[in-house]
């Protein structure tokens, strides 16, 4: 392993007991992935803020209290607690505690307080060609694929310890070679109206993070328009699914203006056609709810909603009249929910009964109600994990579903196009 | 007959364990519960089994950024299988084994296999890690 002379000052400790550890952490993962030395990035975003253990606590304590500072603009990920409004949701308070401490830890590294999963839709997004260290699955996939910054998948941990030492192993997506895409998806037989359904998104993603599993696609066949909402949603459906860092879409992304760019002159290894049929199994596949089922909750906003989604939701309410029967969550970030309040669109989601929760993610704080056994969601990412990790039964559906679905009071979904 | 197996070592150490073989990747963040070792992603193939204890095959890593912070958790707690067995390097889980290492000096042995190697190993046939990346094979006991 080759290190610079300052990589080599932080690792016998001249900037603290913290940056040391940081360092020395860098320099093992870099030797078990064969890297051969380090190079610099000038950002990054950390996802060990977001889930709250015991050991997650102590690790980041362990860095605070060595010292330890972050060496470039550093965000965060969604944490485990909405901090302004977590005693409204029962959130007890050992937890909370627990959680303000491991927050407090960031902040006292140097970290910008987004607390949002969803940064590339808020302050500080990274430039073209940036080499960033970026933790949270989607928007690895993001800051790759629609910015085109450079980034690994980070795990936990190794975003924080790269923020410190401004490091990270010389690999992976920080190399144009690696960036090549390596086998085609086209899609075929679609109708136009069939890609601005928004289940296509996160239904073509979960479908999608299997067939690539570490590789990057080239999909063909997206349309032009597509929103960054909607990427963000396949994205974050295709790294559940699977291991996916990055795709390419062609005329779309920002490295695919055509389709040898993004194989960067290259062939295919490999060329596999989607259907409307597997995408329609892929939404189906995402439910273990059937139509009908009761209702206990709605969660929307995985990722965090941005201005977009809270304007649509608004409209959506306002088209449907009534309020919610069951409890709807809407998760956000507070630059979108300050966008969201000047717009005056959070008095209509209130007289629907939604409730905004900030900084947090359902899966990290406890938010849903005990009781609850069936949520319905119009995330792929929610509907992947929701079985597992809420222990409920889970519908996924279009937001126009969920808020019909809320009033009902149980699922019902529009017959698929 | 007992198979000696050359892997590369990524975390090293020592373990011995039944094998808990699984053909498709896993996030540990979402798909395993760190408080048992239980597997509960329900997309995988051995969703319902527990890993504590045993030579966890897995092809690779996949899903959340949150893997590192599950297998650290577990690590501390003693839910952590004994060693993991793959045949794609999967950086998220080595983090999670280099800061279980640093913050509380105890980890989960890792190495990786050729895939032939790695499909070679049956559920259940008792496997050694070495700490130079050998993996020994024994079958698993059919007198009973």
């Amino acid at each position: 392993m080759q290190l610079s002379k300052t990589d080599t000052d932080v690792l016998e400790g001249r900037r603290g007991e913290g940056a040391r550890m940081a360092m020395r952490i860098v320099v093992r993962l870099a030797e078990a992935c064969g890297a051969e030395k380090l190079m610099d990035v000038t950002q990054a975003h950390i996802d060990g803020c977001g889930l709250l253990s015991q050991a997650s606590l102590e690790f980041a304590e362990a860095l605070a209290a060595g010292g330890a500072k972050v060496a470039v603009p550093t965000t965060l990920n969604m944490g485990p607690l909405d901090l302004q409004n977590w005693r409204q949701f029962g959130v007890p308070e050992d937890f909370a505690a627990m959680a303000i401490r491991q927050g407090r830890a960031y902040h006292d590294m140097g970290c910008i307080p987004t607390w949002t999963c969803a940064p590339y839709q808020g302050y500080l997004t990274p430039r073209f060609g940036q080499q960033i260290a970026w933790g949270e699955s989607n928007a690895v996939v993001y800051a790759n694929s629609v910015l085109g910054a450079r980034t690994n998948r980070y795990g936990d941990y190794m975003d924080i310890c790269a923020a410190i030492t401004a490091r990270v192993p010389e690999q992976g997506l920080h190399l144009t070679d690696n960036r090549r895409g390596q086998f085609l998806v086209r899609l075929v037989g679609f109708q136009g109206e069939q890609l601005r359904d928004e289940t296509f998104y996160p239904a073509f993603g979960h479908l999608l993070g299997p067939l690539a599993g570490e590789r990057i696609p080239v999909i063909e066949g997206l349309p032009p328009d597509a929103s960054g909402d909607a990427l963000k949603a396949l994205g974050a459906a295709a790294a559940s699914s699977g291991a996916i860092a990055m795709f390419h879409a062609v005329g779309l992304t920002p490295e695919a203006p055509s389709l040898a760019a993004a194989f960067h002159g290259g062939e295919p290894e490999e060329t596999i056609e989607v259907r409307p049929a597997d995408v329609q199994a892929a939404v189906a596949d995402l439910s273990t709810a059937r139509d009908g089922e009761a209702l206990d909750a709605v969660l929307v906003g995985c990722p965090h909603f941005s201005f977009d989604e809270f304007r649509r939701l608004a409209e959506l309410i306002r088209h449907q009249r009534g309020t919610s029967a069951v409890d709807f969550f809407v998760l956000t970030g507070t630059q979108s929910h300050a966008l969201a309040l000047r717009h005056g669109l959070l008095d209509v989601l209130a007289g629907f009964g939604a409730k905004v929760t900030l900084d947090t993610c359902m899966f990290h704080t406890p938010l849903l109600p005990p009781h609850a056994r069936t949520i319905m969601t119009d995330s792929g990412k929610c509907a992947y994990y929701a079985p597992g990790e809420l222990n409920v039964q889970v519908a996924f559906g279009s937001l126009a579903d969920c808020v019909r679905s809320a009033v009902a009071g149980r699922v019902c979904r529009r017959a698929a196009r | 007959m007992t198979r000696r197996l050359a892997g590369r070592c990524i975390i090293p150490g020592e373990a011995r364990g039944a094998a808990l073989v699984s053909r498709r990747p896993l996030s540990f963040w979402g798909g395993l519960n760190p408080a048992t070792g239980e597997i509960v992603d329900r997309h995988h193939d051995r969703c319902g089994e527990v890993v504590t204890g045993r030579v966890f095959l897995l092809p690779g890593g996949k899903g959340s950024s949150t893997a590192s912070g599950c297998l650290l958790e577990s690590v501390r707690v003693g839910t952590a299988p004994a060693a993991i067995v793959t045949r794609s390097l999967a950086p998220i889980l080595a983090l999670g084994a280099i800061v279980a290492d640093e913050l509380y000096g105890r980890t989960v042995p890792m190495v990786l296999l050729d895939e032939e190697s790695f499909g070679s190993i049956e559920d259940g046939e008792t496997v050694t890690v070495e700490a130079d990346g050998t993996v020994t094979v024994e079958p698993a006991d059919t007198t009973t």
